[in-house]
């Protein structure tokens, strides 16, 4: 194209103010096909290599987005009782909340465990919990998502018993846990072992997933927690992607083959914030990571180079103040991972922030992903902005940034050694100061906050009460069950554990074993304490 | 003048206390960071090694008044009168109750973190040169 005639559209052409994303890419007020004169784009198809416009060629026309929200309460019964109330109403897919005693790796009696019991999620301290959790769900129906990490070894080890002893043949068995421990050493923090054992455990995970729970996702790798705790959307992609290669990996040098594992990985990623960025960081995520298994690990199958994502949340775009607004911002974060071709959603309900959600307030966001699909015509045509000049721009940008940020984690000896001397989270939290300060000096306008502020108190907001009683009766009922069990044959069992720490041999089959015997979270992971030792946390901020 | 930020409990949300972190160092005050779950004893030891002015608890699970409880049955014990804070995601009713309990201030959720230093400032009038903390409780 004539140089001289080059249309006019950047901030400095037209004479307006500059706009930069959060990301730091800046944005022009108009773009025109000349941006997109280079761009591949023009020539990709939904459900075709490099997935940019989505893995299915219908997407939602043949199904929609599975919506799973987060749930969890204190007892094993009274998270069934949710359970069955979200399925009545409609949803899907579950997913499970644990207590923090459960994630870090205490038994309900742990001294540590005081005044947390059932707090956050529902208490695990042996099969017994899990068995009563998921008595009456049709696991062949409901795909179950088990949110936890440090421990999450124990967990899939108990959800394999459970379907096992129920009857479900196991090599059909579906469902995910969350597993990213690399990501825990940055946001969220329910690390419990040092970095190398904790991803030596992953791999135990998706190893013994592979041979034989073949249909079972054993990781999903979270961008998510990553952008929470400071990250701009490039770096949330790009962290992200450089944890799925370690673990990618890992499972390689296990002998397993790329489209056996790859197939299976899924991911989670963060929805706030401006919704063409988050837009491209999907679409151009989604063609990085399939160009990456193809090219560099040269994966034949297809759906190995999928991008497979629950696009949800936004806690971090949600505010205390005027918090009705958040029902607002949740519904353009629903559009946003809609639009992103997402494959399941979940989102904060607007006083997530400050409670685990209410009853209604889980209601209004579950209704809000409904009306989308059944009110706003969300589902009638594949990835609707694809050939939009400005987001296809944005895409390609997106790509060969998400690309650039994943080679400064190599020059920081890679994103184990990365974590492992607190680099990553020390850039992390340095951005999160500077967004906060942002935000509270009014430099990032937010509504409610800084913009459009009332005076009036906002609506007191209903609080979810400590339930004393339910942990009282775990840890009565831990007592129970460890005065009924063969503590003999237990014992024998955690010896078998110990053993094949020392020898470095998979764990899983092992804890599958003790934990049919009624061990312990807190059992287990002691042995394993024993044995691997304990992260100790660089002090970086 | 010295702060001791800390992260009793098995809450692993440190973004805040971290932002705190920040803030304080900015304003002259010279920090110190805990980590992630400690113990309210590991948490009190510290400030007594550590010879610090002030002790801040960031908490974000809901379990503020067990550990205020805590914080102040173990103070007691080892009669120290290092005033100390709880910021997190503390309802408004229980500010009240935390204050009751021993805790200087509260600071929950949405809290600027000026807020945060001005407090501090007033207490500690001069941060780079160190100086007597002074408490103003809340009636």
């Amino acid at each position: 194209m004539n140089t001289k005639n080059k249309i006019k559209h950047t901030a400095e052409d037209l004479g307006v103010k500059k706009v930069y994303l959060e990301s730091g890419i800046e944005v022009n007020p108009i773009y025109t096909a000349e941006d997109v004169e280079n761009s591949n784009s023009k020539h990709e198809m939904p459900g075709e290599y490099p997935f940019t416009r989505g893995i299915h060629n219908t997407m939602y026309r043949k199904r929609p987005f599975t919506i799973r929200q987060y749930a969890g309460f204190a007892s094993p019964e009274e998270t069934n009782e949710r359970f069955q109330f979200l399925i009545a109403n409609g949803q899907s897919g579950l997913n499970v909340a644990f207590d923090l005693p459960t994630q870090c790796g205490l038994d309900s009696d742990d001294p540590r465990a005081m005044g947390e019991v059932g707090r956050v999620g529902m208490t695990v301290d042996t099969l017994d919990d899990f068995e009563i959790a998921f008595k009456n769900i049709d696991l062949d129906k409901i795909t179950v998502s088990l949110t936890i990490n440090g421990s999450a070894i124990i967990a899939i080890a108990m959800y394999i018993a459970m379907a096992e002893k129920a009857g479900y043949d196991i090599s059909k068995l579906r469902g995910t846990a969350q597993n990213d421990i690399l990501k825990e050493f940055i946001g969220r923090g329910t690390w419990i072992f040092p970095v190398d054992k904790s991803v030596k455990l992953v791999i135990d995970t998706i190893e013994y997933c592979a041979k034989h729970v073949p249909k079972y996702s054993p990781v999903s790798v979270c961008g998510y927690h990553i952008r929470e705790s400071g990250a701009n959307p490039i770096q949330e992609m790009a962290y992200a992607f450089c944890i799925a290669k370690a673990y990618t990996d890992g499972a390689l040098s296990r002998g397993i083959n790329i489209d056996d594992f790859a197939s299976r990985l899924s991911f989670n990623f963060d929805i706030y914030g401006n919704l063409f960025e988050q837009i491209a960081k999907f679409r151009g995520g989604r063609r990085l990571w399939a160009k990456i298994i193809r090219e560099e690990y040269l994966a034949k199958n297809d759906d190995s180079c999928w991008l497979r994502m629950i696009a949800g949340g936004g806690g971090g775009g949600l505010t205390k103040e005027q918090p009705e607004n958040n029902i607002v911002r949740s519904a353009y974060y629903a559009l946003i991972s809609a639009l992103s071709g997402t494959q399941t959603m979940a989102l904060c309900s607007y006083d997530e922030a400050y409670t685990i959600p209410t009853e209604h307030s889980a209601e209004i966001s579950l209704r809000t992903m409904q009306i989308m699909i059944h009110e706003m015509g969300i589902c009638d045509t594949v990835d609707p902005l694809g050939g939009s000049y400005y987001v296809e721009a944005l895409t390609d940008k997106f790509e060969e940034e998400i690309k650039k940020e994943m080679k400064t984690v190599d020059k920081w000896g890679g994103i184990v050694n990365a974590v492992a001397t607190g680099k990553i989270q020390e850039s992390v939290s340095k951005q999160a100061y500077t967004r906060e300060m942002g935000m509270q000096t009014g430099k990032v306008d937010k509504v409610g906050v800084n913009i459009f502020t009332r005076e009036e108190e906002s609506k007191p907001i209903e609080f979810h009460p400590y339930n004393q009683e339910a942990a009282d009766k775990q840890v009565e009922k831990l007592k129970r069950i460890k005065a009924s069990r063969n503590n003999e044959l237990v014992k024998q069992k955690l010896d078998t554990i110990r053993k094949d720490a020392k020898e470095d041999k998979n764990l899983m089959p092992s804890i599958i074993e003790a934990v049919k015997e009624y061990a312990t979270v807190g059992e287990i992971v002691q042995v394993m304490k024993d044995v691997y030792g304990e992260f100790k946390e660089p002090i970086f901020f | 003048m010295k702060v001791l930020l800390s992260k009793p409990g098995l809450d692993g949300h440190d973004v805040g206390v971290k932002v705190l972190a920040h803030g304080l160092i900015e304003a002259g005050y010279e920090v110190v960071y805990t980590g992630l779950r400690k113990t309210i004893d590991e948490i009190v030891q510290m400030a007594i090694e550590n010879k610090v002015d002030a002790i801040g608890l960031s908490i974000l699970s809901g379990t503020h008044i067990f550990l205020a409880q805590k914080m102040k049955e173990v103070m007691d014990e080892k009669k120290l009168t290092i005033p100390w804070f709880v910021g997190g995601n503390v309802p408004p009713l229980d500010v009240a109750k935390l204050e009751k309990i021993g805790a200087s201030k509260a600071f929950p959720t949405s809290t600027k973190i000026v807020d945060v230093v001005n407090y501090f400032k007033e207490s500690l009038p001069n941060p780079s040169e160190g100086g007597t903390f002074v408490v103003e409780r809340n009636k």
